[in-house]
């Protein structure tokens, strides 16, 4: 059970932002990615769960190559929960019913099955008050841990978050960082690309730095973080903290 | 003798006028809106050179006067031997008329839909179609609603055309009977009236959407 991700190269045109990455993340892992903007980090977790091709390389969840041609992305993509910069509340629905969108339509699962599980999961994120509100109606940082338990009701195995908290409001930066704390403390396996050096320090089993679409240095938060060996890796560590 | 003054069977017959302006105003605007979400989801999705045919084709349907486009359709029907009479070639005009605006309606209703919330609906797992039925069309709903209305509304006023291939709708019918009273004035007024007060619920119908959706968005 892990993310292997091999070698992977990816373009978008001319522009090459992923040039040859390889890691694997095990099951129970939690890995943070660290980076300047444009360093390819974004992009290669949207390449994890096929949302964007890739170029070269393989990247298997599960033994599973995500980008050959007969996976069902559909299927895979019920065993990693993706939560975005921008939360992509679906504004139509009330917060109760954007978490049981997905286990209705995608997993079969009745009304009150549904219901049940989504009033579980925003509960758990803090947002059990909020069922029957539309999602305009909620802050950043509420509307970011309903993104959580969107993603959380698909129970799914790996938990991606892509600069999660980049667009929220600093106070309401906390609020979304202890969610993630929970989920890691239950063993949730997560692949976090974040800016929040501190929070990457604390939850982190392994960080890795990405520089110009390569991974430079990768490794315990103490070595990475605490004592980072490549002159790039200080540079950055310097611009944030 | 003729009668000269408005009376009741006026009124009568300008209401069974208004009967067929609503008559053909339903067949336009449910075949055209059909029409017009296929043609605007195709629009949408598909690469330029199945979006440009159907954006050319549809812009000539906008660009000729409706009047013209049923005069004309009437006597193509006729040319190639198609047995529709004028009521049907009217609908049929009209419903075609109506599909080339609503067209650009839905289009731009799904084009406002954010790529980043679609990806979302997919990163959970949803098909394309799912992504498609749950999150687009009713997020493109809200957008598209005002447009749809006006377009609406605007139809049932362009059905009175459809006079010009023979068939006694409600200004039609407004017409006989000021060229028999001669009293245009009075007779244009009521017809207004009726239009008006066919008009207005849809209006409102629209409106209360719009209200309840803007509280929730």
């Amino acid at each position: 059970m892990s993310i292997e991700i091999q070698d992977v190269h990816k373009s978008f045109g001319n522009l090459e932002v992923v040039k040859g990455v390889t890691m694997t993340v095990e099951k129970g892992e939690v890995v943070s990615v660290i980076g300047g903007s444009g360093s390819g980090k974004s992009t290669l977790l949207m390449c994890i769960n096929g949302l964007e091709p890739i170029n070269s390389g393989r990247i298997l969840v599960d033994g599973t190559d995500v980008h050959a041609r007969g996976t069902d992305l559909n299927k895979l993509r019920r065993k990693i929960g993706i939560v975005f910069q921008q939360w992509n509340a679906f504004p139509h629905l009330t917060v109760l019913e954007n978490v049981m969108l997905a286990p209705r339509k995608v997993l079969g699962k009745s009304k009150a099955e549904a219901e049940a599980i989504a009033v579980q999961k925003l509960s758990h994120v803090g947002l059990g008050e909020k069922l029957k509100v539309y999602p305009s109606k909620l802050s950043g940082g509420q509307q970011q841990r309903m993104a959580i338990a969107r993603a959380l009701a698909m129970s799914p195995d790996y938990m991606l978050f892509d600069e999660v908290t980049s667009a929220l409001d600093p106070q309401l930066v906390g609020e979304v960082l202890d969610t993630m704390r929970l989920l890691s403390s239950e063993g949730m396996t997560m692949i976090v690309v974040t800016h929040e050096i501190a929070f990457a320090r604390e939850v982190s089993d392994r960080v890795a730095f990405f520089h110009k679409g390569r991974i430079h240095e990768i490794g315990p938060p103490a070595q990475v973080i605490g004592a980072p060996q490549q002159p790039e890796t200080v540079a950055f560590l310097k611009s944030v903290l | 003798m003729f009668e000269t003054s408005f009376s009741l069977n006026d009124l009568w017959f300008m209401l069974k006028g208004a009967g067929v302006t609503l008559t053909v105003t339903f067949w336009a605007v449910l075949g055209g809106s059909l029409l017009g979400v296929a043609f605007g989801l195709m629009r949408a999705v598909s690469p330029w050179w199945v979006n440009a045919p159907i954006g050319f084709v549809l812009d000539i349907f906008r660009s000729v006067p409706l009047l013209i486009q049923l005069v004309l359709a009437n006597a193509f029907k006729s040319i190639i031997g198609l047995k529709w009479d004028p009521f049907t070639v009217g609908c049929v005009v009209l419903a075609v008329y109506t599909a080339a605006y609503c067209t650009e309606i839905v289009r731009a209703g799904v084009l406002a839909v954010p790529a980043t919330t679609r990806r979302a609906a997919r990163s959970l797992g949803l098909s394309w179609t799912q992504d498609l039925t749950s999150i687009v069309f009713p997020i493109a709903l809200r957008v598209a609603l005002p447009s749809w209305i006006g377009l609406t509304l605007g139809v049932m006023k362009d059905t009175a055309m459809v006079w010009w291939i023979g068939i006694v709708e409600l200004l039609r019918s407004s017409q006989v009977i000021v060229t028999r009273i001669h009293e245009p004035l009075f007779v244009l007024s009521i017809a207004g009236l009726i239009y008006f007060l066919m008009s207005f619920p849809i209006a409102r119908l629209g409106a209360r959407l719009e209200k309840r959706w803007r509280e929730n968005d």
